[in-house]
């Protein structure tokens, strides 16, 4: 306690930097998975090639992908940037599989329905299709949210400054309360920002926390919303 | 593209690949250390798992077990056990174990629950006893999904494997602090090569034996359902 007493101040700004690093990635994953989960649900061709793809992406541990990349993007291993691209394409990889399920679990009886009510495949996307697949695709942000939040801190060991910094000095100066800090931190940032994603939730998609009586069931959704 | 070719030269070099420094001797450790450290925890984890999803009791603590594991930072973990431990295989030995409990645990409990429980109930009117319905229903259906819990933790522990050489020398991860600290990018770009293809060749032999474990007849255009890891580093 009593090095977290002295040190508050360098525990506030590295949570912050810590903060800064792990929100780009959060929105950039998602923003570009979305679309490529939905082209891997409407095109079975790109599908398998798709899902493999990304399965490969996941399976490159994150380390040598922070060395890796610099020499194929021209950043400096340091870089904010290189911490950034190498998480996003770990959002990217995690997510593409949930939003292909997420476009997967809109029922095709409510797919026919919209189109025969007049919806054009656009509109019908946007209106029928999106709102119907956010339970699902929340499920899998929230996943993206905590596994970015904890992958950021290996960023330290390379020398980018995070709360994984606590991780790092702790351990050279022998001070096990600052690695301790660093553990606790990263897992309460963690829990907030998962926390923020569920609130967000309720907000955006009030239809997916409706009692389980609702007549809404009859579309069949609430099945995979339980699931996921 | 000078510093891949630079990186594959450091690779090829002979000189890299002999003595207790070699690559193929690094090879070896890694892959032993991470060997142990899986099976330690499908020792511990298989049991609870399978036990968990024959009784469906204890649900909601593998749930939240795999759930926090995932928010768990892995080098936090490793400099905490190696601070305790002092240096030696030890720490990280422990922090791979407790990292891939989770996997293999949600993967041997997801795996006996799949399996339908009419195939359950037939076995116990047919008078298998619980054990036998275990191991002669339960295990064999749900064995995809239980060998996709031991590739998940295989593949995080490969990864933290890598890490676990910035409280240990030892592994592939070696050349990568190594050439951090002295700034030499062709050997740390090569043991990050090196890493990662025995990463996608372990994922690849993964998928692959999983495929093999199925006894269930494909579904045309159906491929088998991964379980999605609870995070690695």
């Amino acid at each position: 306690m009593t090095w977290l007493v002295n040190n508050l101040t360098l525990v506030r700004e590295l949570t912050l930097a810590h903060l800064t690093l792990s929100a780009p990635p959060i929105v950039l994953s998602l923003v570009i998975a979305v679309p490529v989960g939905w082209v891997a649900h409407r095109f079975r061709a790109s599908r398998s090639v798709l899902l493999t793809l990304s399965g490969l992406l996941y399976a490159i541990p994150s380390l040598p992908l922070f060395i890796m990349l610099p020499a194929l993007t021209g950043t400096s291993l340091r870089s904010p940037v290189n911490i950034v691209i190498a998480l996003t394409l770990y959002g990217i990889a995690l997510m593409v599989r949930t939003a292909t399920d997420a476009f997967d679990s809109v029922p095709t009886g409510v797919r026919q329905s919209a189109t025969s009510v007049g919806f054009s495949a656009g509109s019908r996307l946007w209106r029928v299709e999106l709102p119907l697949a956010g339970p699902v695709l929340l499920s899998g942000l929230r996943v993206v949210v905590v596994s970015t939040v904890s992958l950021v801190t290996i960023g330290a060991v390379i020398g980018s400054r995070s709360l994984g910094s606590l991780f790092t000095d702790g351990f050279q100066r022998g001070i096990p309360a600052e690695i301790l800090t660093g553990v606790v931190m990263t897992v309460l940032v963690a829990l907030l920002l998962d926390l923020a994603c569920v609130l967000l939730g309720r907000v955006l998609l009030p239809w997916s926390y409706l009692p389980a009586v609702s007549p809404r069931r009859w579309l069949g959704r609430g099945r995979e919303v339980r699931a996921a | 593209m000078n510093v891949f070719a630079d990186a594959l030269r450091w690779i090829v070099d002979p000189a890299h690949w002999v003595g207790s420094a070699g690559i193929d001797y690094r090879i070896v450790e890694h892959l032993a250390i991470s060997g142990l450290a899986v099976g330690l925890a499908t020792v511990v984890a298989l049991p609870v798992g399978v036990l968990v999803g024959h009784t469906r009791r204890g649900r909601a603590l593998v749930v939240g077990l795999t759930g926090a594991a995932r928010a768990l930072p892995t080098l936090g973990l490793l400099t905490l056990l190696g601070l305790a431990l002092g240096i030696g295989l030890r720490a990280p030995v422990i922090a791979l174990v407790v990292l891939a409990i989770p996997s293999v645990l949600a993967g041997a409990y997801a795996g006996v629950e799949s399996v339908s429980r009419m195939a359950v109930d037939a076995a116990r009117a047919v008078g298998m006893t619980e054990w036998q319905i275990v191991r002669r229903v339960e295990i064999p259906l749900g064995l995809p999904i239980i060998v996709g819990g031991v590739r998940a933790a295989v593949l995080q522990v490969v990864a933290t494997a890598t890490l676990a050489a910035y409280i240990a020398d030892a592994g592939l991860g070696r050349y990568l602090f190594e050439g951090l600290k002295t700034r030499d990018y062709a050997e740390m770009l090569g043991g990050s090569l090196l890493v990662a293809a025995l990463a996608l060749v372990l994922e690849g032999a993964f998928a692959l034996l999983q495929r093999a474990s199925s006894t269930a007849t494909p579904r045309p255009g159906g491929t088998l359902r991964l379980l999605p890891d609870p995070g690695r580093q």
